[in-house]
């Protein structure tokens, strides 16, 4: 059961980190401007100039050539390459974030930008986030109609086990039927099993996860490692527990209430 | 307190346990009902107690007609009556203890209150030293009596009793017969069914006679 419940679960802690790296990104739409290489000084001074009274953005940063150069060099292992190379390929540099989040706005503020003089390139830097972020919202319902289907699955297996337990105390149910046991009274003992057969499962599921979790993550700091980044999967917090370990209690007592509401139907058809 | 009025019982397949059957039973009164197996006895004192319904006619109990009860009244209809089964239906798996006091944890009642219940009921049938006895090792005549012990504990004001001496050598029977004796004296309604004619009416109570499911 807890296997059944921990599926969907480790489902949504893939997507819900994806959504995480994605969601760091996207945050922070950005426009790189690349000078043309061979841009004299004051037509970056007049670029500078151009920014400094632009609307609609917020900050924006000048990377000279020379330090990039020496980041790209350090950073990401390329020494090798870049050793062989005899002079710098990159141009200078600007990295603008705009004030607005609106994928329109900063495209058309990309579009204007590259028709500037001086300006060889103007990167918008979202596309990839944004196809991400599409393929993230897929994970999402995938996760939806994954923990649907296993919680039928559940509904269905702790139903069962009820009804399997139903059968061995017949004799006790009908007897207290016949001497005046409400419909609650009978059901009550039931219903406190299904949901602890679910709590049982959905706590056991979390426990799984945070196996799971732990388990990938020793691997995934090595990779992050060699991305220089420091991501690694992280547990969904203690509210989506809560709906996790309540949820499937809750699944537990639905289960039992329709086992048992059709078995004493069944015994007392009165 | 008991009244039937046209009452017909018509089983699925076409069986007509009861046909147009009417009486009233006043409180306090003592009544046996007889006739031959398959009269319709057990039928009636299923539908005296609430444990079914009739198919025609009108049962009313106190001043609730059965036939209209909503199901979520019938428990509260059926604690006013302490039901004996012509097959005891006590349950195997629990101490003699334990099988009296269900119908008072049925009705809230648990803790050291349902323990003196439980034992004034024992004591009231003799078998107040058996309470860890479980209901295998007890001879026909105790678990007849400890049946009785159940149907009294919680202090019902009708006593229903579905052929209570049927499978009892005489001697036990007669204890029986003087138990339930014993309860009407103390003002309970008390309602038996039997197949032995002629020890009911040597009993001293009210006899109806039930043959194939009509009212002599």
């Amino acid at each position: 059961m807890g296997a059944t419940i921990s599926l969907p679960a480790l489902l949504y802690v893939v997507v819900d980190n994806l959504s995480r790296l994605a969601g760091d990104i996207r945050s922070e739409p950005q426009i790189s401007l690349f000078v043309e290489l061979d841009a004299k000084p004051d037509a970056i001074q007049e670029l500078d100039a151009r920014l400094r009274h632009q609307h609609g953005i917020r900050s924006y940063s000048f990377v000279p050539r020379d330090e990039a150069w020496q980041k790209l060099r350090q950073n990401t292992g390329l020494n090798d390459i870049a050793g062989g190379l005899e002079q710098n390929p990159l141009p200078d540099a600007y990295i603008i974030f705009p004030e607005t989040s609106t994928p329109e706005i900063i495209e058309q503020m990309q579009q204007e930008m590259q028709q500037w003089p001086g300006v060889a390139h103007a990167q918008l830097d979202t596309t990839w986030v944004k196809r991400m972020y599409s393929l993230v919202e897929l994970g999402k319902k995938a996760v939806g109609v994954l923990a649907g289907l296993l919680g039928f699955a559940l509904l269905a297996v702790i139903g069962n086990t009820i009804r399997l337990q139903i059968l061995t105390q017949r004799e006790e149910i009908e007897v207290s039927a016949l001497i005046g046991a409400t419909a609650r009274f009978i059901r009550r003992p039931f219903l406190y099993a299904g949901a602890m057969y679910g709590l049982g499962g959905g706590l056991a599921a979390w426990f799984f996860l945070w196996g799971i979790v732990g388990l990938f993550n020793l691997s995934i700091d090595d990779l992050s490692r060699l991305y220089a980044s420091d991501f690694r999967l992280q547990m969904p917090d203690w509210r989506t527990a809560l709906v996790l370990v309540g949820g499937s209690a809750g699944l537990g007592w639905l289960g039992a209430y329709w086992s048992a509401s059709r078995a004493l139907s069944d015994i007392d058809p009165l | 307190m008991i009244r039937f009025d046209q009452v017909g019982k018509l089983y699925p397949g076409g069986f007509e346990a009861l046909k147009k059957v009417s009486f009233e039973i006043a409180k306090g009164e003592l009544v046996f009902i007889t006739g031959h197996s398959g009269a319709g006895k057990s039928t009636l004192l299923k539908l005296v107690a609430g444990l079914e319904r009739p198919t025609s006619g009108t049962v009313l109990i106190g001043q609730q007609n059965v036939s209209k009860l909503r199901p979520v009244a019938i428990p509260y209809l059926r604690r006013k009556f302490g039901m004996v089964f012509q097959d005891h239906k006590l349950l195997y798996d629990r101490n003699v203890f334990d099988n009296v006091a269900l119908p008072l944890s049925i009705n809230g009642i648990v803790g050291q209150d349902a323990g003196k219940r439980v034992r004034a009921a024992l004591d009231k049938v003799g078998l107040l030293g058996k309470e860890k006895a479980m209901p295998v090792t007890l001879s026909g005549g105790e678990q007849q009596r400890l049946a009785i012990a159940r149907a009294v504990v919680s202090r019902p004001s009708i006593l229903v009793a579905d052929e209570p001496t049927g499978n009892l050598d005489e001697t036990y029977a007669t204890e029986i017969m003087k138990l339930f004796h014993d309860f009407h004296q103390v003002g309970v309604t008390v309602f038996i069914a039997t197949h032995d004619t002629h020890g009911a009416a040597a009993s001293g109570g009210r006899v109806m006679h039930l043959d194939h499911g009509e009212l002599q």
